[in-house]
């Protein structure tokens, strides 16, 4: 086996652990949560936020090929596609398929 | 062992119009072209998302692999940005809890756990029999997991037909999903706090702390915004 390929196992290896033990100690932790108690109430806010934080950070300080749109064409895909969910009814196919196409297209234009 | 009619029928949620199978394969198929393009074989790429199916990690991977960085650094880096899952987990195993069933299966099953799958299970849990929830949420789980790999290897086989634009537009999709997906859940005071207030602050941590700034924002919002709920009750 290669010197690269071997590397490359270990690189799955090692980034998969990191991502199970969030997920498995957060199965232990629940184990011991009751769905009424108030810090299960904590932990909903606390995940919900965490996404969100996540989300905004890819927008606006993404990695990745969303480096090359520009930050005003990112946030203004991000408006007119919340402005399409909310028009469309809340469908989220709509908003998803017109974001894909609205950046493909800006970004050649502007 | 698992029941397969409420496994089925959680499979088959993502088959609504809705569902976030789109959302998902678009996201994946940029993470495949781009293992590829950073030196993964077919093999590897295929693991990468099997073993770890979570895209950020992923993403902090493989920037971290091009540059050479240790394995100690790319645990480090994966593991920030993926201890979301942790609260994520924490907020939604206890809704599965059900003493017929072993333990094994929520170890085993959340692996499963990334948001499009805890968005489904949020919004569907109330409508499943307790004591099968459990078997609901894995046939949720198999079905985005399955749609996650079979994405990753249709982007690491087309990867050489995509043009740098048709990447770009691919990974908006996400983003732009879940992000729609989240101010939809919206129920009451504290989630609308806790959404509003992540998405100003998880940004604004980020000037401070890079590396930490979804944790801090995220669990500075949440904290906040559990007590604005408290507050309003």
């Amino acid at each position: 086996m290669s010197n690269l390929s071997s590397n490359i196992i270990l690189v799955i290896a090692v980034t998969s652990i990191a991502t199970y033990l969030s997920r498995s100690f957060g199965v232990l932790f629940s184990e011991k949560i009751d769905e009424h108690s108030k810090i299960f109430k904590l932990f909903d806010c606390i995940a919900y936020s965490t996404l969100a934080a996540l989300i905004s950070k890819v927008v606006i300080f993404p990695a990745g090929d969303l480096v090359e749109a520009g930050i005003f064409l990112r946030i203004g895909v991000v408006f007119l596609c919340v402005i399409a969910f909310y028009v469309f009814k809340k469908n989220l196919v709509y908003p998803t398929i017109l974001s894909a196409i609205l950046l493909t297209v800006l970004i050649k234009i502007i | 062992m698992i029941n397969s009619a409420y496994f089925f029928l959680g499979f088959k949620s993502v088959r609504s119009f809705d569902s976030p199978a789109i959302a998902l394969a678009c996201s994946f198929i940029a993470i495949g072209a781009l293992l590829k393009n950073i030196g993964f074989n077919l093999q590897q790429s295929f693991f990468s998302t099997f073993f770890t199916y979570a895209l950020p990690g992923q993403l902090v991977m493989a920037e971290s692999f091009i540059i050479g960085a240790s394995l100690i650094n790319i645990f480090i880096g994966v593991w920030l940005v993926n201890a979301r899952l942790f609260p994520m987990a924490v907020s939604m195993f206890p809704l599965l809890k059900s003493k017929k069933q072993s333990k094994w299966k929520y170890y085993l099953s959340c692996h499963f756990l990334a948001v499009s799958s805890w968005l489904i299970m949020k919004k569907d849990y109330r409508t499943i029999t307790e004591e099968f929830r459990i078997d609901f949420w894995i046939g949720i789980g198999t079905a985005t997991w399955s749609i996650a790999i079979l994405s990753t290897v249709l982007g690491f086989l087309v990867s050489d037909y995509l043009s740098k634009d048709m990447m770009i537009g691919l990974a908006i999709v996400n983003p732009i999903y879940f992000f729609c997906m989240l101010i939809g859940s919206i129920k009451n005071i504290a989630i609308g706090t806790s959404v509003i207030l992540g998405t100003i602050l998880g940004p604004a941590f980020y000037l401070i702390s890079p590396e930490w700034c979804i944790l801090y924002g995220g669990v500075s919002a949440g904290v906040v915004a559990f007590f604005a709920g408290e507050f309003d009750e």
